[in-house]
């Protein structure tokens, strides 16, 4: 779209709104044991896939790590088949092969999400580096946590990138803990986006708990990158509400629930409803209705991916090697 | 047909398939200005420019996970390690990408893509810089491991890996590079996973890769001179592995030594001999003997090194250990 046109606000609460009635639906589901392995909940984090990736072109690429959900639905993946790979079955997107912290998606550029911290950004870097060597124009969005950014893989991908000139957005979504350990514990650097300069490369930073502040600078920091041909990077400041992962309790005992509260305030989607009832785009009754027709696909992904069949045998050796 | 170097016919194999091929490029540190560490990439800057043969950073996991991010949408990429000693510094990108993409997708993405160089011991390089390595790959499913020991087998078997949808580990042993050989003129592809007989024999099979395999070869002169016959396979490729070849000289020699560079705790050496003793315990006349790297980091000295590495002293005591003559 245009900047022109109106921003799609509404189409982006409901999108909010289905990551997170999704990945709520799916913590009962894991409870139940439904849901296995290492499980990473989005919540609080929505704006910023759904920002991003509302501004990207969908022939774009887009590369994530474990904490997957919310980009592959921001993205477009069928929520139904999106759940089904949590449940490991055999009409998931990755066939039930790879399960939460691996979402691929053929299709809609979707690359994937990776479970070594910062080992998938080297891969978006590459990503750059074909659409350079074939002269496409392209852009790779590249989503990784503030615990990557300590790591060689970033660094070292980050400088071929800048040097080659590559057309990465690299997006740093801080929300402050690399698992259990605070970014003040684990970067030198507390002002992350400052890393970019270690390697030449612009910075911004962006409102992660806003999607209007996502949404509308993402759209002038992809075609940019598009039209200079560099890559850029992004740090945008955000906060889960949850655990690290399943296996973490909400808050656990490396912060406090008020600290948690205090985010809640800023919270994404509630702030985007109060936004658009206050401009009148959206009424409480087309909120309510929305509210009900994602519960609706939330319930038929869980159906769906429940009465799927699990993967044949035959699918242990079938993907290892490509004829 | 021609007679050329090793480095030679690797450098032909990766200027025939970018000639054929524009989706195919080599990356690594030193391969386009310098020529190669090793000047296997010799000429080829000049022939396909900056863009196609590109100096990298001296950043393993970086410009791996560059190679395997554009194997994804398409492009082949060569990943230039200067050695396997570094690909160390790789090995997740390697492993937990490379390997496992294909399978976590579902089948949906492919890493077409090679990663080669220089790996065993050299002269008197020390610990760092004289590992063999090839075990440690051949253990992850996704990996394909090949190891050349002649230029003809290094000229196909790397176009095959070039043209291979999967990552392919290409291992060139360093003390090799200057090994002259014949080469065959145009085009020629040696199939991954077809081991080739290099000498025949009927009293004991010696089974050997990359340099082993020239030391195994010298060494059957010595033994025929001693009135023992010894067959030569090569299996040219690690993973997979061609059984029924080996299997077969087996069933015609009774006897098995596997010669191995690297170290002897869970080397390859020790699963062949396993599959081995599967398959054909029936007409094994003795143990699989296997003679391999001593269990220790190389020395630089020079009587240590030599003493560290298989020799055909070591070889010729453990054909004769098979053949009950000690």
């Amino acid at each position: 779209m245009t900047s022109k046109q109106k921003p799609p606000f509404i189409e982006f609460l409901r999108q909010m709104t289905l990551i997170r009635r999704f990945e709520e639906k799916a913590a009962e589901m894991y409870a139940l044991g439904k849901i296995a392995g290492f499980c990473h909940l989005y919540i609080g984090e929505e704006a910023v896939a759904v920002g991003a990736i509302g501004a990207a072109d969908p022939k774009d690429y887009i590369v994530t790590a474990y904490r997957d959900h919310g980009h592959a639905l921001a993205r477009g993946l069928e929520p139904k088949r999106v759940m089904a790979e949590l449940f490991g079955k055999a009409t998931g997107v990755s066939k039930g092969m790879g399960g939460s912290m691996h979402l691929f998606d053929a299709s809609r550029n979707f690359m994937g999400g990776y479970a070594i911290v910062g080992g998938h950004i080297p891969l978006a870097t590459g990503i750059g580096f074909a659409m350079k060597y074939e002269k496409k124009d392209q852009v790779v969005l590249c989503f990784f946590g503030e615990g990557s950014v300590p790591s060689g893989n970033f660094h070292e991908a980050l400088n071929l990138a800048s040097l080659w000139r590559l057309p990465v957005v690299y997006i740093c979504e801080n929300n402050r803990f690399g698992m259990g350990t605070p970014v003040e514990r684990s970067s030198a650097l507390y002002d992350i986006a400052h890393a970019a300069q270690a390697h030449d490369m612009p910075f911004h930073h962006i409102d992660g708990m806003d999607v209007t502040d996502v949404y509308t600078q993402m759209q002038k920091i992809i075609e940019g990158v598009r039209k200079a041909k560099r890559p850029i990077f992004v740090e945008a400041r955000t906060y889960r509400y949850m655990g690290h992962s399943m296996s973490d309790p909400a808050h656990g005992h490396y912060r406090t629930k008020a600290e948690i509260d205090e985010h809640k305030k800023r919270d994404p989607i509630l702030t985007l409803q109060q936004l658009l009832l206050e401009t009148k785009e959206i009424t409480k009754e087309e909120i309510s209705k929305m509210e009900r027709d994602i519960q609706d696909i939330v319930l038929e992904s869980v159906e769906f991916a429940d009465k799927s069949p699990e993967p044949p045998l035959s699918a242990l050796s079938e993907y290892i090697y490509a004829p | 047909m021609a007679h050329i170097a090793y480095r030679e016919a690797l450098g032909q194999a990766m200027s025939e398939e970018m000639r054929r091929d524009e989706k195919v490029f080599l990356m690594g540190e030193e391969v386009g200005f310098y020529q190669g560490a090793f000047k296997v990439s010799r000429g080829m800057l000049e022939e396909f420019g900056p863009m196609r043969v590109i100096d990298t950073p001296i950043t393993e996991a970086g410009f791996t996970g560059v190679g395997i991010g554009a194997a994804m949408v398409g492009l082949r990429p060569i990943i230039e390690m200067m050695t396997f000693n570094f690909s160390i510094l790789a090995m997740d990108q390697i492993i937990n990408n490379a390997a496992k993409i294909r399978s976590m997708s579902g089948g949906q993405f492919t890493v077409p893509m090679v990663v080669r160089g220089p790996g065993g011991s050299a002269a008197r390089l020390a610990a760092q810089h004289s590992q063999s390595l090839e075990s440690l790959y051949c253990h992850i499913a996704g990996l394909k491991v090949i190891a050349p020991s002649v230029p003809k087998d290094a000229k196909g078997l790397l176009k095959s890996a070039i043209r291979d949808n999967n990552p392919v580990i290409c291992f060139e042993a360093q003390a090799l590079y200057g090994t002259m050989g014949e080469v065959p003129e145009g085009d020629y592809t040696i199939p991954i996973g077809v081991a080739d007989v290099k000498r025949e024999g009927k009293d004991v099979t010696l089974i050997a890769w990359s340099k082993m395999l020239l030391l195994c070869l010298r060494t059957a002169e010595e033994l025929a001179k001693q009135g023992i016959d010894a067959e030569v396979v090569d299996p040219r490729t690690l993973r997979p592995l061609d059984l029924e070849t080996i299997l077969h000289s087996v069933r015609k020699t009774n006897r098995v030594v596997i010669v191995e560079e690297a170290w002897p705790y869970a080397g390859v050496s020790a699963e062949i001999a396993d599959r081995i003793s599967h398959e054909a315990l029936d007409v094994l006349d003795a143990p699989v003997e296997r003679v391999t790297g001593e269990d220790v980091p190389i020395p630089y000295a020079k009587n240590l090194e030599q003493a560290a590495l298989p020799s055909s002293e070591k070889i010729i005591h453990a054909v004769k250990k098979v053949m009950y003559l000690e």
